[in-house]
């Protein structure tokens, strides 16, 4: 019993610092969620565009920061660019540098989703004599976005796993309260563990549960 | 000249246009590049009225003089690789095993495998190796390996789920219909064939574990972004620029050299055109960058020719 009523004063001990770093996860995902979304789509635009220069860009954009561990690009955000006059608390330079880490894997998405369109329609647009932005605007693009759906969504259930390195960055998010409850609570070290796995895993699940069903519903379809 | 067949190849006013605007482009970029330069090599003063050198000058790279660094950094280079190889061995066997269990006929195997796996693919990887450190008390070198491992597992587990199921139905058919068992079926016909064709993303995966031993900070485990924080602490904070910029530069070297070597890899040993597999994607995003393409004329129209990394890498 003893052990019990423990285990639930812990529980109540910390969860308003739980549920405050819950609603930071939440906002580093919305912002740089629609960050990386708006980005990635234009980076992704510029890697098919006719421009090459536009092309070579995208190119290496894509490849210097997939290439380098998140921590280092949040270190770079969190501590280079005050430098150079960005005047913005941690917390949104942390959004920041998800937004850019993140912003190539949905390139990547959106590319894919691109490609997976028959060569066939865009051959029959160009055929009727459409041109690059009629091709992609009226024919790819409005098949392309249902492909690109899922992929997006599990480039976004990456991104909330990923919010957690911003804990290391002053950011109070959810990993970081985890860590202060564990030590805390070192005897309910499992409880407290459990208790932030479950939070991240009520984001993650749902959004995986959606992805898989809109994967099916686009299945039937092509 | 371009083969993409979203566009014609384009005349020679559309050539100058578009290589004027890549000049003015490059000049901003550049221009860009040294006024960031020039703020950073600025001196600064701090808020108590110190003035602090700026970033580039030789009062903050001296220790580059020093091989203590150097050996440090090269510590640092080997715990890393250390850690992902013995991850990454892990990761493919983890992988493999949630892959069977995945797609046992028993639905007592299937579906707790399914449970596993969910949880595993859906918590923070930085969370599983806290989890690991503290609950097992391994020590910072296994509870890196074995939560990179088990996440990292996961995935390549999902992937390689995807591509049994991707396989055409007469595959098991056939092998069950020459007398093969069901578990044989797979471990012969079925399962070569999806490692085969999940290669390219198996093999992104492997250089995301490699980028992701950084977040082994968080058991103390010495890897490289450790070192540069032991660095930092040891010399003093005004040398943070000097090591953050060798320890980019080192990272981006190792995964820009294993991403290579995997697409070579994928490239060579990947899903040939006209293989038995079917040529949609069942997983849009997957598998999928030969549409749109031309691959008889060798030309890639959407700017590159690598193999799709677009399901991987997280």
């Amino acid at each position: 019993m003893d052990v019990i009523s423990n285990a639930i004063d812990a529980l109540v001990d910390i969860t308003p610092l739980y549920m405050q770093g819950f609603l930071l996860t939440l906002a580093l995902l919305g912002i740089a969620g629609v960050g990386a979304f708006i980005l990635g789509v234009l980076i992704a635009a510029m890697r098919i565009s006719p421009v090459p220069s536009l092309r070579v860009f995208a190119t290496v954009y894509t490849e210097i920061l997939r290439n380098i561990p998140l921590l280092l690009v949040l270190f770079f955000c969190a501590f280079v660019l005050p430098i150079l006059g960005v005047d913005l608390d941690y917390f949104l330079l942390a959004a920041l540098g998800l937004t850019l880490y993140t912003s190539p894997f949905v390139a990547e998405a959106v590319r894919s989703g691109f490609n997976g369109v028959p060569v066939g329609q865009a051959e029959a647009a160009r055929s009727i004599g459409m041109g690059f932005t009629q091709t992609v605007g009226l024919v790819i693009l409005p098949q392309a976005s249902r492909m690109v759906v899922p992929p997006l969504i599990n480039v976004f259930i990456a991104l909330t796993k990923n919010t957690s390195v911003a804990g290391a960055f002053f950011v109070n998010e959810l990993f970081k309260a985890t860590g202060a409850a564990s030590r805390d609570h070192g005897d309910l070290v499992l409880l407290t563990l459990v208790y932030a796995a479950a939070l991240y895993l009520a984001i993650t699940i749902p959004l995986g549960l959606i992805a898989g069903a809109i994967e099916k519903k686009v299945m039937v379809l092509r | 000249m371009s083969a993409s067949v979203l566009y014609d190849a384009p005349g020679p006013k559309t050539r100058r246009n578009s290589a004027i605007a890549s000049v003015v482009g490059a000049m901003l970029i550049i221009a860009l590049i040294v006024w960031a330069y020039f703020i950073l090599a600025a001196p600064r003063v701090s808020a108590n009225g110190a003035e602090q050198p700026g970033l580039f000058d030789p009062s903050r790279t001296d220790i580059l003089a020093d091989p203590e660094v150097w050996g440090a950094f090269g510590r640092g280079v080997v715990n890393t690789l250390r850690m992902a190889g013995v991850a990454a061995v892990l990761a493919i066997i983890v992988g493999i095993l949630f892959s069977f269990g995945r797609t046992a006929a028993s639905k007592w195997i299937r579906i707790p495998t399914s449970i596993l796996l969910e949880i595993f693919r859906g918590m923070p990887l930085l969370l599983l190796i806290f989890f690991v450190f503290l609950m097992f008390s391994t020590g910072g070198y296994w509870a890196g390996v074995l939560g990179l491992g088990i996440y990292n597992g996961a995935i390549i587990g999902e992937a390689l789920r995807a591509g049994i199921s991707s396989l055409p139905k007469g595959q098991r058919e056939g092998g069950l219909s020459i007398g093969l068992t069901s578990l044989q079926t797979r471990f012969i016909v079925e399962f070569p064939q999806a490692f085969r064709q999940m290669l390219p993303i198996i093999l992104a995966q492997l250089v995301v574990l490699l980028k992701d031993t950084s977040l082994a900070y968080v058991v103390a485990y010495p890897e490289l972004s450790r070192t540069i924080k032991e660095l930092q602490n040891f010399y003093g904070s005004r040398y943070v620029f000097t090591l953050f910029a060798i320890g980019l530069v080192i990272y981006l070297v190792m995964n820009v050299s294993l991403s290579y070597i995997a697409r070579y890899i994928a490239k060579k040993s990947g899903p040939k055109d006209g293989a038995t597999t079917p040529n949609t994607p069942k997983q849009p995003g997957v598998d999928g960058t030969r549409a749109i393409t031309m691959p008889p004329r060798g030309h890639a129209s959407y700017g590159v020719d690598n193999g799709s990394t677009g399901g991987g890498g997280y």
